[in-house]
C-alpha cells in the first residue's frame, strides 16, 4: 500500500498520474489498462481539485494491490463538501453534437471503464474507491 | 502536447502529438479559437495522440459544433484505445471519424 497526500490543485495532476503510473509499471500493467486507469484518476482528482473545497484542501490517494486475480484499488480521500459522484445521472450518449451537454462525461467514463466503484461519506470524509482488474 | 498545423486556404489540418488531458486541453482550445476562423474543412489527425480524457473530449465537441456551422470536420488515424473512449461516450456518433 502506498499513499500520496497533496493539496488538490488541478495543475498538480501530473504528480498524481506519475504516482499511479509508477506503481502500474511495477505491476507490468498493460498499456491499455494503464490508460483507462489514468483517465479515471484524472477525472476523479480534477473533480476534487475543482469542487471539494471552497479554496483548496488536501486529498489522499491510496494505491493498493490484491492478488488472485491481480487487481488495483485506488482510493481518494478528502474532507471537502460531501459529494457522491455515483449519484450523478449518466449523460445521454445518444444525443447529437448540438444537443449534447459539455459536462457529465468524466464520471461516466470512470463508471464505464472501471470494474468497481465504491463511495462512502464517513467521519467527515469523502471516500471514493475504484477497482480495476489487471490479471 | 504538440500541435502541428497545416493550412491551405480554407482547409486546415491539425495533428496532435501526445496527450489531450486536463493540463493540455486549454492549449488546443485556445489554438482553435482563432485557427478555425474562416475554415470550411478541418481535419484532425490523431495518429500520434496517445491519451484523451473528458477535458479533451469537451474541446473536440466544441470544435465539432463550430465546424457543423461553417463546414466539415473529420478525425483521422484514431488509435484503438482512443476509439474505445469515443465508442463508450457516444462520441463515435457525434464526431466524423475516418479510418
Amino acid at each position: 500500500m502506498d499513499e500520496l497526500t497533496l493539496n488538490a490543485r488541478v495543475e498538480d495532476l501530473d504528480q498524481v498520474l506519475s504516482f499511479v503510473d509508477s506503481h502500474l509499471e511495477q505491476l507490468n500493467c498493460p498499456m491499455k489498462i494503464q490508460m483507462q486507469i489514468d483517465v479515471a484518476v484524472e477525472e476523479l482528482y480534477v473533480n476534487i481539485a475543482s469542487y471539494a473545497y471552497a479554496t483548496v484542501g488536501p486529498v489522499s490517494i491510496r494505491f493498493e494491490v490484491e492478488q488472485d486475480p491481480l487487481a488495483v484499488f485506488i482510493t481518494f480521500i478528502d474532507h471537502g463538501v460531501p459529494y457522491d459522484p455515483l449519484k450523478k445521472p449518466d449523460p445521454d450518449v445518444t444525443l447529437s453534437a448540438e444537443e449534447r451537454q459539455i459536462g457529465g462525461l468524466g464520471i461516466y467514463m470512470v463508471k464505464k471503464s472501471m470494474d468497481g466503484i465504491d463511495y462512502e461519506y464517513k467521519d467527515g470524509q469523502n471516500i471514493l474507491r475504484i477497482q480495476k482488474n489487471i490479471g | 502536447m504538440n500541435i502541428v498545423k497545416n493550412q491551405n486556404g480554407n482547409k486546415l489540418t491539425i495533428a496532435l502529438e501526445g496527450r489531450l488531458d486536463t493540463t493540455t486541453s486549454p492549449q488546443l482550445e485556445s489554438e482553435l479559437r482563432t485557427a478555425l476562423n474562416g475554415v470550411t474543412e478541418f481535419s484532425l489527425d490523431l495518429d500520434k495522440l496517445d491519451y484523451i480524457s473528458s477535458a479533451g473530449l469537451r474541446v473536440l465537441l466544441s470544435a465539432q459544433k463550430v465546424m457543423n456551422k461553417q463546414g466539415k470536420m473529420v478525425i483521422r488515424n484514431v488509435k484503438p484505445e482512443i476509439m474505445e473512449i469515443f465508442d463508450v461516450t457516444g462520441f463515435v456518433d457525434i464526431l466524423n471519424i475516418e479510418a
